[in-house]
């Protein structure tokens, strides 16, 4: 089921001239029901579910302790479009093939992944649309 | 009437004094320990865990009455000259006192005979079953980590060498493959945060080089000793990657590059990780 979906969101992928040079990678809404930010805003704090917080700075004052292995992400909304943000999330080596950054919905072309978790994505594609929902509020840098 | 606790031989002014006296002291000890570790725990930018351990942790590995993981090298140290097994032998029937300095130093290293790689571990239990008629010891075992922590502990400050080329050569790159292939749910590679990212922060966590020259650890985490192999198999679940098992052929050869890569960091056997 997953796995179906994430094959369509590859092939969704399309790289728009519009703006960003490289990185302008966008990528259409994987489900018809609109992501919701308070929602997203949960998920991003998940511990189980590999946190944005390991490596990156949120605007969330209950969480003052974050990795600084990627960017921060405040103002992130203001500068990439919710496309280029779920780009971003599905798969991030789409964008820069040898980033540090998981891909939250994808299943193919991963080695050795744990039997609990084979075949499985990180994120939902609901929740893809949640966190992409909740970044794009993100526009104060 | 005033109720005193102390010793008879101790006046409560020298008990006071000595009770100030101590923390100075425990910290100027400390000041001269840390300065003197500074520069052996860094070669050629090789840079050991310790460096990225908290003063706290630091001092917790410094102070041998205190670390933890002397409580394994003791036990090992004891086990050393126990006899066992049908033979009616220890290690030290055999093996002199002293022997062992820099053997932990040069591991893994190539078997002929078994034509593939032996760490400390296999190599303990090749010399329990084949020479002392003893059974082999779990690759985790208390025992077995005190011996080779008692083992490392010998090559207390010795350059880490390992031999990388002639027959351990193919086991080198496989290792070395081994460490650039990204894995698990997470697709990442051991290089991508250790060579790339060490000094970063994960979290609260300060990412190290991942060097494995005061194994096996004292980990905060486990409260319990444990191996290079056990580290490595923490490491891939954590990627959510399927580990290989200690003693495997994929372990041992990610060690000896892993070993390699650490060349001539000062064995530091029992550190204390977070």
């Amino acid at each position: 089921m997953r796995r179906g979906r994430a094959a369509v969101a590859g092939l969704a992928l399309a790289a728009l001239a519009a703006g960003g040079g490289a990185g302008a990678a966008e990528l259409a809404p994987l489900t018809a029901q609109p992501g919701d930010p308070a929602r997203g805003r949960d998920v991003v704090r998940d511990l189980t579910k590999a946190t944005c917080l390991i490596c990156h700075a949120l605007p969330i004052p209950e969480e003052p302790n974050p990795g600084n292995i990627g960017p921060n992400l405040a103002g992130v909304g203001a500068r990439f479009s919710a496309g280029e943000l779920r780009a971003r999330v599905v798969d991030a080596t789409t964008i820069n093939p040898n980033t540090v950054m998981p891909p939250y919905f994808r299943t193919e072309g991963l080695n050795r992944v744990l039997a609990r978790w084979r075949g499985q994505t990180i994120y939902s594609a609901q929740e893809v649309e949640d966190v992409v929902a909740y970044l794009g509020t993100l526009r104060q840098p | 009437m005033r109720r005193t606790s102390r010793r008879p031989d101790a006046p409560p002014r020298a008990a006071l004094a000595r009770l100030l006296a101590v923390p100075a002291l425990l910290t100027g000890l400390a000041a001269a320990v840390a300065v003197a570790a500074e520069a052996s725990h860094e070669v050629e930018g090789r840079r050991s865990g310790w460096l990225y351990n908290s003063p706290e942790t630091q001092a917790l590995q410094d102070d041998e009455f205190i670390n933890p993981g002397m409580f394994a090298v003791e036990r090992g140290r004891t086990l050393w000259s126990t006899p066992e097994g049908s033979a009616g032998k220890s290690c030290a029937s055999c093996h002199e006192e002293g022997s062992m300095r820099g053997v932990a130093a040069r591991y893994p290293v190539y078997d002929e005979k078994r034509g593939g790689l032996v760490d400390l571990t296999t190599r303990v239990n090749l010399m329990r079953t084949e020479l002392m008629g003893a059974p082999a010891l779990g690759y985790e075992a208390a025992d077995m980590l005190a011996m080779t922590a008692y083992l490392g502990r010998e090559s207390l400050g010795m350059p880490m060498q390992v031999a990388v080329d002639g027959p351990a050569r193919p086991f080198f790159e496989e290792g070395r493959a081994f460490y650039f292939a990204r894995r698990g749910q997470l697709n990442l590679s051991c290089a991508q945060c250790h060579d790339d990212l060490a000094g970063r922060k994960l979290r609260g966590d300060t990412i190290s080089q991942g060097q494995i020259n005061g194994f096996p650890i004292y980990r905060l985490l486990w409260r319990a000793m444990g191996s290079r192999h056990r580290m490595f198999e923490w490491c891939n679940t954590s990627l959510r990657a399927e580990p290989y098992p200690a003693g495997s052929r994929e372990y041992l050869s990610l060690e000896l590059y892993v070993a390699w890569r650490g060349r001539g960091l000062p064995i530091e056997t029992p550190a204390v990780r977070r």
